[in-house]
């Protein structure tokens, strides 16, 4: 039985026979590994919640035969207490750790960097100071790069000539110049791509003067870019909530739990529009 | 390989949860051994279960008719709605034989990385059923772990505003029969900002 220790972070977890959890992990030295924790669910496990998804831990598993098997685990960040009390941080959250999944195809294999900008995102949405939509874009865009599917934003993508060009395709890969535009391509607002590039970048101080729409288009951008290299959707990525909204609760059922509690509606705030 | 339909047996059982192919080899032979009637007997439930049960067009919970056993209660108080995941929540609820109100089974808990929304779940049938009930208390009692706390955290700020509603959460803290220095500190956290004075 040989043992190792390394720190990880909970990507996803699938329950397995009665109390069990097969739990994938992306670790700092053995790339994606999939481990199973016995006995996880159970109320009294010795693991408790620190084999959520979101938890960025120090972990100790032995080598199984088809899967390793976790030992002991210590948390070094608990993530997930910042991020599953905002529904936009959660979804937002839930796309990064989708996007390192399945950018990760080969257990075993170290993905350092990938590591470290998968833990870097998850602090800075449960630290709350940066705008979750924001965070999710730059992490995307900073893994795409990684995994060799930078988008160009600053040159042609097709002829390498310096831009800054007005149209993109995602097909070609980014900014195509005029001679080079293919079909289909879109013309984004002339701030977007600046945006994109302040984010791939990390020059977070250039995307504060960015508007909501400029934002979302460039999140669309992203988005698209991402499916159309991944092949397949994302499951999480429709889920994302952009904005600080919440589904409308209609006004007659408003109205309706006020006249039956006979109280009036006044001092409860309108709810925001979708 | 075994032959034609024992192999077939076989290979249906292990499609079930939790059973393996040993496991499917064992009750395909116990059956093949066992007395004809208890067969019939397995094979009448199997087929009542996928005809007769429904899923209760009030709360969502499993239910022979239209609407449930604990819907159809007139002793159980309707202003008082406990929100669980599934109808085995409900029945873990049951058990502890302290709730005298009513459930709602939201179907899941939301799940992005598995494509669940709030859409997919029974929360719009939730917001309708305090809407026209004048139900006062909802009990948000969702797993403790990262889906179900997510989901508990929507519902609390989607009902929040709702006039004469009070929204409450399970209590959660510390275990019976565990040991502090193994508490994590997700945990031990909350059982510290839900101390009780006594």
């Amino acid at each position: 039985m040989s043992l190792y220790r390394d720190s990880a972070v909970v990507l996803r977890v699938h329950k397995l026979g009665e109390a069990d959890r097969i739990i994938t992990l992306l670790t700092r030295r053995h790339g994606k590994v999939r481990a199973v924790a016995k006995g996880v669910r159970r109320t009294t496990s010795r693991f408790g919640a620190r084999l959520e998804p979101f938890c960025h831990v120090d972990v100790q598993l032995y080598t199984g035969r088809t899967l390793d098997v976790i030992t002991q685990v210590q948390t070094l960040d608990a993530f997930g207490g910042g991020i599953v009390d905002d529904y936009q941080r959660y979804t937002s959250a839930c796309a990064v750790l989708e996007t390192v999944d399945r950018i990760v195809t080969e257990e075993g294999e170290p993905v350092l960097r990938l590591y470290l900008l998968a833990v870097g995102a998850l602090r800075a949405l449960s630290g709350r100071e940066r705008d979750p939509s924001l965070v999710l874009d730059a992490f995307v865009l900073r893994a795409m790069s990684f995994a060799g599917w930078e988008p160009a934003l600053a040159e042609c993508a097709r002829c390498g000539q310096a831009g800054p060009h007005e149209a993109f395709s995602i097909a070609a890969g980014g900014a195509v110049c005029a001679g080079c535009r293919p079909a289909g391509s879109v013309r984004p607002a002339p701030q977007t791509l600046p945006l994109l590039e302040a984010l791939l970048h990390g020059d977070w101080d250039a995307t504060t003067a960015a508007t909501e729409p400029v934002r979302r288009e460039g999140s669309g951008l992203v988005a698209a870019h991402l499916q159309w290299h991944m092949e397949r959707q994302l499951r999480s990525l429709p889920l994302v909530e952009r904005r600080e909204s919440w589904h409308r609760i209609p006004e007659f059922l408003r109205e309706r739990a006020a006249e039956l509690d006979g109280s009036e509606l006044a001092g409860a705030p309108a709810p925001q529009e979708n | 390989m075994y032959e034609g339909p024992v192999q077939d047996l076989i290979d249906e059982l292990g499609r079930l949860p939790g059973i393996g192919p040993k496991s499917a080899q064992r009750i395909a032979f116990h059956l093949l051994a066992a007395e004809p009637a208890d067969v019939d007997r397995l094979q009448e439930t199997l087929q009542k279960v996928k005809e007769g049960v429904v899923f209760c067009e009030i709360c969502g919970n499993v239910s022979e008719q239209a609407t449930c056993r604990i819907c159809q209660d007139t002793r159980r108080d309707p202003k008082l709605v406990c929100v669980v995941e599934e109808p085995k929540d409900v029945l873990a609820v049951e058990r502890t034989r302290e709730f005298r109100g009513r459930y709602h089974v939201l179907g899941g808990a939301l799940d992005p990385l598995s494509g669940v929304g709030p859409d997919q779940l029974r929360i719009r049938d939730l917001v309708t059923r305090i809407g026209t009930d004048g139900v006062t208390e909802v009990i948000i009692a969702t797993d403790p772990n990262t889906e179900g706390e997510a989901t508990a955290t929507y519902l609390v700020r989607l009902l929040q505003d709702f006039p004469g509603l009070s929204v409450t959460r399970l209590a959660s803290g510390l275990p019976m029969g565990g040991d502090l220095e193994f508490a994590d500190e997700l945990t031990l956290g909350r059982a510290l900002s839900g101390r009780r004075s006594v």
